[in-house]
């Protein structure tokens, strides 16, 4: 039973049921190798953070971006307008996508009239949102993820657990087991043994694929330069090898000016990883021209907006100034309990949270804003100033949510906003303590800790006693 | 001893130390009146309405924060042991009731303490040992980081700090009914930081988070502590400053 909602979580194709969060937190909990790799994670990834933010070199970098952010969504159909015209004069095909559907269908149909029988990617959220390497799968298509990540992953046939670092749910051990499979004879457990096989094995895919797919971290509406931060040289691979590249860029990427760049990337890297930056920042600028002697014979690009538009002009708008930069995952203690699989969907962690009701709309991710204690810690690590953990209020109150709970509510506000009623509540929660068990607030609270006495005097009648009698 | 007009403050207890805690209630009185304010208590004073706000029922809570409102119209300081409801009138309320409505100056105990008044030493002297854990919406919402750490500081106690004393306990309000599959080893990862420090005594300026960190302990059988930062202190106050009225 437990193994199923892990697996669920883990293998879930879109649009597949999703068992309860409650379920899905319970599962993960119980995953031994799971809670190991989260314990090393938080620690690496917020240390890294906290040194590279706090560095003097960078004083007012956070709310630098947050301003280029804030402009660059409020302006975002001007920018993308822009974008669009920029990257068609650099000979760049642009398609735009109203929906995950849409995108599958554009680059299908290009892959078929191409011929392509190989795909190489590098990381890209984006085409987990669409769950495109499945349907390129169905139409026949071979497709290779490039990340060490993402590669990891793919060959578990799992879904990645953080937006940055994919397999980060997985142990040393775990990955040698699995590429010992893969090689078809034993492996050693260390890391640089484990990177040279899947190296070698991805240098003969980057070689005979047909198609490279990216992700784009940043598109610049005035020169119409892609940028592609990251650090294992794959996504230079994955777009300049193949004869064609086509990059799946959701429409919040798009930043006004390319001189924003000098903001926006030391801003995602050192929150990302704690670096100061990448060991690759990629600056793409249209494919092949004539005399060149590498890149794209053609270049693509596909603008997502699958549920993006809706948001603007809502209090939800400021979500689209996140750089997916992960900050909000590592700082958040329930993502450090859970890890990503059990937030179910694409995106985890208090962005995940905030965007998947949104970008889903079903019912299914409903308790999803019930994930977070509050605690505010995403926001005050979010380096564009998203409110996440207000959001995630604010999308609690849109929820369906059970009628008791509301029935309760409406009851309880009406009767402590009269001290009477609020003083006699009092006395009734004292006497009716041994029935507090059987109510499911008090069964819940009882799950692993003990019942609160109430106090046999409480504050308001030991001062009406000592304070206000003659 | 000659003073000027005595500071007059109401006291906003909060239901759950009205209703779980009062010595946290009676410990917040003597430290306010050993810091020389004259302290009043707003009988008709309920619930800030918090809970209801961050289950998503922003109608239920508008309910309770007007009345919350019209209690303390009539004062012009209004101190409140808890980190958590202070940020709900001063963070939460401009969204709730509108920006434009008047709202009384509303201050936590220790922020008041020092902040306000530049009085961390309020004469106690306590021989102590504890860790603390700094609740969320204290350190965030209110940006209240070195006040409760001041008052300690002042009173002689040593504070023997977790590897991470930011890191959320896994209270949430609502959340710590709604999902304990999460609530509870969020308090166990705190309690296993906090035991690890050796020191006998986990303090902080939230009840919430001590009632829940509390049973959690209860139930694992841990030999832990657990108060508030104005319980720790006014324990070392004077008899001049006990309980009752002077």
């Amino acid at each position: 039973m437990t193994v199923t909602y892990v697996e669920v979580a883990r293998h879930r194709r879109a649009g597949e049921p999703l068992a309860p969060l409650r379920d899905r937190a319970r599962a993960s909990l119980g995953d031994e190798d799971l809670q190991g790799a989260l314990r090393v994670m938080a620690g690496r990834f917020n240390v890294g953070r906290r040194i590279a933010m706090s560095d003097p070199a960078v004083s007012g970098l956070r709310e630098k971006g947050m301003a280029i952010r804030s402009e660059g969504v409020a302006r975002l159909r001007e920018n993308l307008a822009r974008l669009e015209k920029s990257l068609t004069d650099l000979g760049v095909h642009v398609h735009h996508a109203a929906d995950g559907a849409a995108a599958v269908r554009v680059i299908s149909d290009l892959a078929r009239a191409r011929g392509v029988k190989k795909v190489v990617k590098s990381k890209s959220m984006a085409t987990e949102e669409i769950d495109l390497n499945a349907h390129l799968e169905d139409i026949g298509i071979e497709v290779v993820e490039t990340d060490l990540g993402e590669y990891i992953v793919q060959k578990a046939h799992e879904r990645p657990s953080h937006i940055i670092a994919p397999a980060v749910h997985k142990s040393r051990v775990q990955v040698t087991t699995l590429f010992s499979e893969l090689a078809g004879h034993p492996l050693p457990d260390r890391r640089e043994d484990l990177c040279a096989f899947a190296q070698e094995r991805l240098r003969d895919d980057f070689l005979t694929a047909d198609m490279g797919i990216s992700g784009v971290n940043f598109a610049c509406a005035d020169t119409g330069t892609l940028v592609l931060v990251t650090n294992e040289g794959n996504g230079r691979m994955t777009t300049s090898l193949p004869p064609i590249h086509v990059a799946v860029m959701p429409i919040e990427k798009v930043l006004p000016r390319f001189s924003d760049l000098g903001v926006m990337v030391p801003l995602l890297v050192r929150n990302a990883t704690g670096q100061k930056l990448s060991s690759y920042v990629s600056f793409l600028n249209g494919p092949r021209r004539e005399g060149e002697v590498d890149g794209p014979e053609e270049m693509h690009v596909v603008i997502l907006d699958n549920g993006r538009t809706g948001l603007l002009g809502t209090p939800f708008e400021p979500m689209l100034r996140c750089i997916r930069c992960a900050a909000c995952l590592n700082v958040c203690p329930v993502y450090g309990t859970i890890g990503g699989h059990a937030y179910g969907g694409t995106y985890s962690g208090p962005m995940g949270a905030v965007l998947a009701p949104l970008l889903h709309g079903g019912e299914e991710f409903d308790d999803l804003p019930e994930a977070t204690s509050l605690c505010g810690a995403c926001s005050s690590v979010c380096p564009v100033g998203i409110p996440l953990h207000e959001l995630l209020i604010t999308l609690r109150q849109r929820a369906r949510t059970s009628r008791g709970k509301r029935w309760f509510f409406g009851l309880w506000s009406r009767a402590w906003s009269r001290p009477s009623l609020y003083r006699a509540s009092a006395r009734l929660a004292r006497y009716g303590r041994p029935l507090a068990r059987l109510t499911p607030p008090g069964r819940r609270w009882a799950e692993g800790r003990t019942l609160p006495e109430p106090a046999r005097q409480t504050f308001h009648a030991w001062w009406a006693k000592t304070r206000t009698a003659p | 001893m000659a003073q000027s007009v005595k500071r007059r403050v109401a006291l906003f207890v909060t239901c759950l130390v009205d209703q779980v805690a009062p010595e946290v209630g009676q410990a917040a009185v003597r430290l306010l009146e050993a810091a020389g304010c004259e302290v009043v208590f707003p009988a008709g004073q309920t619930c800030c309405g918090q809970p209801a706000y961050n289950a998503g029922f922003p109608d239920d809570a508008l309910r309770l924060a007007r009345h919350h409102v019209d209690v303390f119209a009539p004062y012009d300081t209004v101190v409140t042991p808890s980190g958590s409801c202070a940020a709900m009138v001063r963070h939460f309320y401009p969204q709730l009731l509108g920006a434009d409505t008047a709202l009384p100056p509303t201050f936590e105990l220790t922020e008041f303490l020092v902040d306000e008044l530049g009085r961390p030493d309020l004469g106690a002297r306590v021989d102590a040992t504890v860790t603390y854990h700094a609740s969320c919406h204290l350190l965030r919402e209110l940006g209240v980081a070195d006040a409760p750490r001041a008052v300690l500081d002042a009173a002689g106690v040593k504070v023997s700090d977790m590897a991470d004393p930011e890191r959320c306990c896994g209270f949430g309000g609502t959340f710590s009914v709604t999902h304990p599959e999460m609530s509870v080893p969020m308090a166990d990862a705190k309690l296993d930081q906090a035991v690890a420090t050796g020191a006998p005594t986990l303090v902080a300026c939230d009840t919430g988070c001590l009632l829940h960190l509390r049973t959690r302990a209860a139930a694992r059988g841990l030999d832990l502590g657990f108060r508030h930062v104005a319980e720790v202190v006014a324990g070392g106050l004077g008899a001049e400053h006990e309980g009752g009225a002077r």
